[in-house]
């Protein structure tokens, strides 16, 4: 299918027999040349336009709002030059197998690359575009949007509202925690890290604390915020929110330990992978009220099966994964992705690139 | 603080009748203060009105929610009564002019809720632009299936215009919070220009209806009045945007129901965000609770646990001040 689309300026030209014979060898013999693509799913429109207009390579696509199945791209990828992925696909050992020598470049359209294999891609000298910086804005937006919703009981009123619970204005109905005079703690002071402080600055926060692997005194000076231990993270902060990648540093680090270590009046947010929180000790901890409650925009498995034991608490808020979905963001991802892949292809400087 | 005996002799002469379970520090500030009587309906739900009526009998004090109506009914059973503290920064439950036709003072709760309320309708206008209570029932019900590059996607505040209906305190305190998230330029609208306060965010003061035209965000926080009643009506939806969304936390009288119903049901606006509702509570069966781009909360602005306490303990000494014909620390001039 992929193949017709990228035909269809041909069809002017057809006038003859003849001429489609000749036109469609030459079309032949171009597509021959140019370096072959695979892209795993159905991308927002901005960036189709981007890898088409281009004519740099020859395009095959999973198109499908649905995640390509693991046998169709290994199949799909063999002999490709560059692979357009999402953090759905899992970029491993096999793949890159069954890709071959040919290939050049991996682009994948998140900023997140734990589902990508580092060490293999080094090894086989590819290189690795991302999306860092076009979704900042949205994931942070979407991170304090979170925070209010589980802090103010957003879902919880709103359930209410359709149900009949709610009566009568009362005096401590409803009543949540307010940012006003807190202590927010930032587990990953990066990029988006700093972009939630700032948002959450003229809502009376009195006082920043941050943990990270080593200080980034630039990043903390704008809040400006400082460096903690995780221990006094948890002690200190009214609200915890974790921004940081998932590494083997970061894997598991919020557990019962953590947990047990927080006030619990704390409000404890994860918009950063899933794998960085021990889900079985957060359950225990909101349960056992341990902390006052809980917002995760990412989890494990992703989606997460709808009779894990989270969903029975009404102080744990569920979002599918959205904190970069807005229109305009996920256009741009699409179009930094496809900027990142051709300039792969052609032996570019990408706008974005993973250093291996 | 330094009460003369002559004071508390004088407010144990009085009789107050508080309408409902006010938070414990605010009964605790009235007990604290020694004297007057009070008489509490001491439950979470509001006082029937009969009751009501025949409780404020020869009350000199009234401590009252938004929910009490305080009519010429209610002041004729009354009778004795001079001063009204009110639990709210809102005043439209209370009859302004029989009130002040009487000589009785009014106190109410401003300031004390501004940064509960701001941050709520924030929560509020981020719940209904990113989708939130759309997307986790998705969760609950299996509707989420993997990651989608253009599933869910909700509209952002970066590089938008934001349109504040009533640039008071509230408004102000909402227009500090969205500044960091992007927003390209604020405008806003009211009775008159409030020119130094709208300079912090450089905003513009404009007509209703260039508000409606230009934003893509509408935030309601100004008060109900004879002049803002119903000012969010057809007219004024079908100005807005297809792609904007519309939040009220001011009173749901301001808000044209129907009309807003029609304007999301026609996709002349994208969404929509309510706090506050006609009537309160909503009937569950009213068609804006059927919408999924309209969320509605159940009127908890200033639900946070230190500001519903903070409120009880103004009210109350707005109460007490008033019993001694005292300046009250938020009196409502009339």
């Amino acid at each position: 299918m992929g193949i017709l689309r990228h035909l269809r300026w041909l069809k002017p030209l057809l006038a003859s027999k003849f001429h489609i014979c000749c036109n469609s060898q030459a079309a032949e013999v171009a597509r021959q040349q140019l370096p072959r693509i695979y892209v795993t799913r159905r991308i927002p429109p901005e960036g189709a336009k981007i890898l088409r207009q281009a004519g740099l390579c020859h395009i095959e696509q999973w198109d499908s709002d649905d995640p390509v199945p693991r046998s169709e791209l290994l199949k799909k990828v063999a002999g490709i030059q560059g692979l357009y992925c999402l953090l759905t696909e899992t970029i491993d050992a096999e793949v890159l197998d069954a890709a071959g020598s040919s290939l050049r470049v991996v682009s994948t359209m998140s900023v997140g690359y734990d589902h990508v294999s580092l060490d293999e891609l080094k090894k086989r000298g590819i290189r690795l575009g991302y999306t860092p910086d076009v979704l900042t804005e949205a994931a942070a937006e979407l991170t304090v949007a979170l925070l209010l919703a589980t802090s103010r009981r957003l879902m919880e009123a709103v359930d209410e509202a359709k149900s009949g619970g709610w009566g009568s204005w009362k005096p401590l109905w409803m009543c949540g925690y307010g940012l006003t005079g807190s202590t927010v703690g930032i587990l990953g002071l990066g990029r988006i890290g700093k972009a939630v402080a700032t948002r959450l600055k003229p809502f009376g926060v009195k006082k920043f604390l941050y943990t990270n692997s080593a200080p980034r005194p630039e990043m903390a000076a704008a809040i400006p915020a400082e460096f903690v231990p995780l221990e006094e993270l948890a002690r200190c902060s009214d609200f915890i929110i974790v921004c940081c990648a998932l590494t083997p540093g970061t894997k598991g680090i919020c557990n019962s330990r953590m947990f047990s270590q927080m006030k619990d009046t704390a409000i404890f947010i994860n918009t950063s992978r899933g794998g960085v929180v021990n889900q079985d000790d957060l359950y225990q901890a909101l349960a056992n009220g341990r902390i006052a409650a809980a917002g995760l925009d990412v989890t494990v498995p992703e989606p997460l099966p709808t009779d894990h034991p989270l969903f029975k608490l009404k102080n744990c808020v569920i979002l599918p994964h959205i904190a970069s979905a807005t229109w305009s963001t996920r256009n741009a991802m699409a179009v930094l992705a496809a900027n990142n892949l051709l300039a792969g292809l052609t032996g570019d400087a990408m706008e974005k690139e993973v250093f291996l | 603080f330094f009460r003369p005996r002559r004071m508390r002799a004088l407010l144990r002469a009085m009789e107050v009748f508080v309408t409902r379970r006010i938070p414990p520090a605010g009964l605790r500030t009235l007990s604290e203060a020694g004297g007057c009587a009070v008489r509490l309906w001491d439950s979470e739900e509001p006082v029937p009105r009969a009751e009501l009526l025949a409780a404020v009998a020869g009350k000199q004090g009234l401590l009252c929610l938004l929910s009490d109506r305080v009519d010429r009914e209610l002041l004729e059973a009354a009778g004795a009564l001079k001063v009204i503290s009110t639990m709210s920064v809102g005043f439209d439950h209370l009859d302004l002019h029989e009130i002040k036709k009487r000589g009785i003072r009014v106190g109410y709760t401003p300031d004390v809720l501004t940064d509960a309320t701001a941050e709520l309708s924030v929560a509020l206008l981020l719940a209904t632009c990113r989708r939130l209570p759309e997307s986790a029932e998705e969760v609950k019900n299996g509707g989420w299936t993997t990651w989608k590059p253009l599933w869910m996607c909700g509209y952002g505040l970066s590089g938008s215009t934001v349109g504040i209906i009533g640039l008071g305190r509230i408004g102000q305190a909402v227009a500090r919070r969205l500044k960091p998230f992007g927003v390209k330029k604020f405008l806003y609208t009211g009775s008159r220009p409030k020119t130094e306060i709208a300079a912090e965010f450089q905003a513009e003061f404009v007509p209703i209806t260039r508000l409606a035209e230009e934003a893509d965000f509408v935030v309601v926080t100004c008060a109900l009045t004879p002049e803002t009643q119903g000012i969010c009506n057809k007219d004024f939806f079908s100005r807005m945007r297809k792609n904007a969304v519309f939040i009220n936390t001011s009173r749901g009288a301001v808000v044209n129901q129907e009309d807003l119903y029609d304007a999301l049901v026609n996709g002349q606006i994208a969404a929509a965000g309510l706090d506050v509702t006609t009537p309160e509570p909503l009937p569950t069966d009213h068609p804006l609770l059927s919408l999924k781009n309209c969320v509605i909360l159940p009127h908890i602005g200033s639900a946070t646990y230190t500001t519903r306490n903070t409120m009880s303990v103004l009210a109350a000494n707005n109460l007490l001040a008033g019993l001694r014909g005292e300046p009250m620390p938020s009196e409502l001039l009339l």
